[in-house]
């Protein structure tokens, strides 16, 4: 059976934060970073996945780095990009298309200021037509009202949500890397004291808009054995898409990750109950609820209660978001890769003073979109 | 704002713009889709029609927005909502009014827009009692 296992055998982060870079200088940082954590050369990649630089994101990173990749992906959805990459990566070195998958990605948006409230202007696509016309965010919008719904069918409160952030917030002082790394701790009033974005979600409700990049290589997992460092075992993958116009989201407060979460737990023939960390997508603190729910940490509607308590900080019984997350670490538009990053090092022993005492799985889950496309990465040790 | 107006959707728009909300309707099985699609979400067929919305409907949830893509056109704070009508389907738009909560009953009426055009808004409805 291992023949047609696959590992994670490099991580790697760019600079990050607001660095004056090029997407393609971030994009080559966290490549080389990657690939040195391996003990790969570029040369050794003949698969290469990349979203984000261009609409040919992996040709354009393939042109840009000298590299003819016998396999590409560009798959653009969003912060759940990476995690369908690992899936698909997965898939590609199993058939024998390629050996060696090089998941890479890079955002200036912060130095380029590149970001837009309103979202992309697409004028051929539904939600340009029927929804931009009302002055929706894209994606704060939809957010907010999932959170809106949540609060009405399950008496989720703000505090519940505040303590998401503030669980962040105390997981990134223990990070070097991350942006608010000597920030300080935030309480759940200093959540809700901070200013209404939109209704029910605060200022720090939502996460950070930086630059930064990450990047993962993959490969077969007794090729990864050779290498230097631990092999991280690809245990489980799976994905799904709901909706991408607003009013088209079938359930505010049931997201696809319910059947992304479920496809990727019965490939790897383990349970919610046998993970030990978990990396999940916190472009809100509201998508975290939704999420833990999904995957069944909790039962629907309970993810409010099931966060309190300090749960999910550093000590808890349910150690989550352990870089800081999207909130207080590095949010770089599409923050799905650095989740990876992150659930690699906890599983080699690499994070740290925020270490997670011997972790054997840790999943990674990837939102992107408005809750539109899911991706569930289940990461394990090699034994 | 500029308003954009698909080829499957021109005969709701132009509904649109006489104050008529229309709903994609299903000849073959009767199923009722917004937006106006090339098919029926339900059957798969092609042969599609439109219903008169009774403009009824409830909120299915909302945001008072304090950040604007465009201060001039959307002044904070303002609303957007997502509604169900009576007919099924829902549809992105902003509410008005009182009592604006998640499953508040709410009545359809029309916002001026550029063009000539009108866009389907809500108002909520007094409550009982
Ligand atoms: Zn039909």
């Amino acid at each position: 059976m291992t023949g047609r296992e696959v590992a994670v055998v490099g991580v790697g982060e760019s600079e990050l934060g607001v660095t004056g870079c090029s997407i393609y200088q971030l994009q080559t940082q966290a490549a080389r970073a990657a690939l040195e954590d391996a003990g790969l050369r570029m040369s050794d990649v003949d698969g290469l996945a990349t979203a984000g630089v261009e609409r040919f994101s992996a040709t354009a990173m393939a042109e840009y780095w000298g590299m003819r990749p016998a396999w590409v992906s560009s798959t653009m959805e969003g912060g759940s990009s990476f995690e369908l990459m690992v899936g698909a990566g997965v898939d590609a070195i199993r058939s024998g298309r390629c050996r060696v998958v090089l998941i890479s990605y890079g955002s200036n948006q912060r130095s380029a200021a590149s970001r837009r409230l309103r979202g992309m202007v697409q004028p051929h696509t539904p939600a340009d037509q029927y929804e931009a016309p009302y002055g929706v965010l894209s994606p704060l919008s939809l957010y907010a009202m999932a959170a809106q719904r949540h609060f009405h069918e399950y008496g989720t409160t703000g505090e519940q949500l505040a303590e998401v952030a503030a669980a962040a917030r105390e997981w990134a002082l223990l990070n070097p890397k991350a942006y608010r790394y000597g920030a300080g701790p935030i309480t759940v009033d200093d959540v809700l004291s901070s200013p209404m974005i939109s209704s029910p979600l605060h200022l720090l409700d939502c996460c950070l808009v930086v630059d930064g990049g990450g990047a993962v290589v993959l490969t077969s997992l007794d090729r990864a054995r050779d290498l230097p460092k631990p092999p991280v075992r690809v245990l489980g993958c799976g994905q799904s898409v709901t909706h991408i116009t607003m009013a088209q989201a079938p359930d505010l407060t049931r997201t696809g990750a319910v059947e992304s979460g479920a496809a990727a737990f019965a490939e790897a023939g383990i349970g919610p109950e046998d993970v030990d960390a978990a990396e999940i997508y916190d472009s809100f603190t509201i998508t975290v609820l939704l999420t833990l729910e999904a995957l069944g940490f909790c039962g629907r509607g309970e993810g409010g209660p099931f966060v309190e308590g300090g749960r999910t900080r550093p000590g808890g019984a349910f150690p989550m978001n352990t870089n800081g997350g999207g909130l207080s670490y590095c949010h770089p538009g599409m923050y799905g890769v650095l989740l990876l990053v992150e659930a690699v090092r906890q599983l080699r022993g690499e994070a740290g003073d925020r270490q997670v005492p011997d972790p054997e799985i840790v999943l990674a889950h990837g939102t992107g979109g408005v809750l539109s496309s899911h991706g569930t990465v289940i990461l394990g040790v090699d034994r | 704002m500029t308003l954009v107006t698909s080829p499957e959707a021109r005969e709701w728009w132009e509904a649109a713009k006489n104050r008529r909300l229309l709903v994609q309707s299903c000849r073959t099985c009767g199923h009722r889709q917004h937006y106006p699609r090339a098919l029926c979400l339900r059957c798969g067929g092609v042969d599609l029609g439109w219903v008169e919305a009774s403009g009824g409907g409830t909120i299915y949830s909302f945001t008072h927005s304090h950040r604007s893509p465009d201060p001039a056109a959307f002044e904070p704070p303002y609303t957007i909502a997502i509604v169900t009508l009576d007919e099924g389907p829902r549809l992105l738009t902003t509410v008005t009014g009182p009592g604006i909560r998640c499953d508040a009953r709410v009545r359809l009426e029309w916002r001026a827009a550029e063009g000539g055009q009108n866009l389907p808004i809500f108002a909520t409805e007094p409550e009982e009692g």
